[in-house]
């Protein structure tokens, strides 16, 4: 093997690891990919047109997950039928899960992202992240993380900004 | 660069790259496990500091708390 073609093959492996690794996440802007073709378990909410939509991300390992839930469980109360939260459960095991919703029991719907394709697709950059959607499945909002009572008057300021 | 010597460093490069390990942070369900905590012992870990500190006049540099779940 000459030396021209080695340094070509080292280019394109790294090249092709650069590519690997900065697939697209869900942005501000975006529209959320169809959830029906997820696979996802449990019961979808039957509509999310016209709605406002929290779809957080969480996973029962996480501790910012778990001090997210009241907060995330206050605003579907608030807001009832005006606001939907989607919250998508990425753990590997389902009695991780429910072990968890027995601890932290919610008002709003879970589902499991079983095969975790949802959120591979999605690429959340962080434990927990929250996207809000507008009316029309679009990112109007993303939180990365959540940070207490600073992320909690983010989301209603958010949310009454789209409510307007 | 000879021939060599550049086969050399492309293998070495090739290898170090492949063993890099990009974990997502939907999956560090292990790393994040208690067990994986650096400081999962803070009585340990004062007592550690305190002989090292005694013996070595070195304190600290332990690395940072967490198990690296990447929780924010």
């Amino acid at each position: 093997m000459n030396t021209s073609l080695l340094k070509k093959l080292t280019i394109a492996t790294l090249l092709a690891g650069t590519l690997f690794t900065a697939q697209a996440a869900l942005k501000v802007g975006d529209k959320l990919p169809d959830l029906t073709s997820f696979s996802l378990v449990g019961p979808l909410p039957a509509a999310l047109k016209g709605k406002i939509v929290i779809v957080d991300f969480w996973a029962s390992w996480c501790l910012p997950c778990a001090k997210s839930f009241p907060v995330l469980d206050e605003l579907q109360k608030k807001y009832g039928d005006r606001l939907v939260v989607l919250a998508v459960n990425v753990d590997e095991q389902a009695s991780n899960m429910d072990s968890f919703l027995k601890k932290h029991a919610v008002s709003f719907t879970v589902v499991r992202d079983a095969g975790q394709k949802l959120v591979a697709q999605v690429e959340p950059a962080t434990m927990p992240t929250s996207f809000i959607l507008d009316g029309t499945d679009k990112v109007r909002f993303l939180h990365n993380g959540f940070h207490g009572e600073d992320t909690r008057k983010e989301y209603i300021s958010e949310i009454e900004s789209l409510l307007k | 660069m000879k021939p060599k010597t550049f086969i050399l460093l492309a293998s070495v490069l090739l290898m170090t790259v492949s063993g890099c390990a990009n974990v997502k942070p939907w999956q560090r369900e292990h790393l994040a496990d208690y067990t994986m905590s650096a400081d999962r012992d803070p009585l340990g870990t004062a007592q550690m500091e305190h002989i090292w500190f005694s013996r070595e006049e070195a304190s600290g540099g332990r690395g940072v708390g967490g198990g690296g779940c990447g929780c924010n």
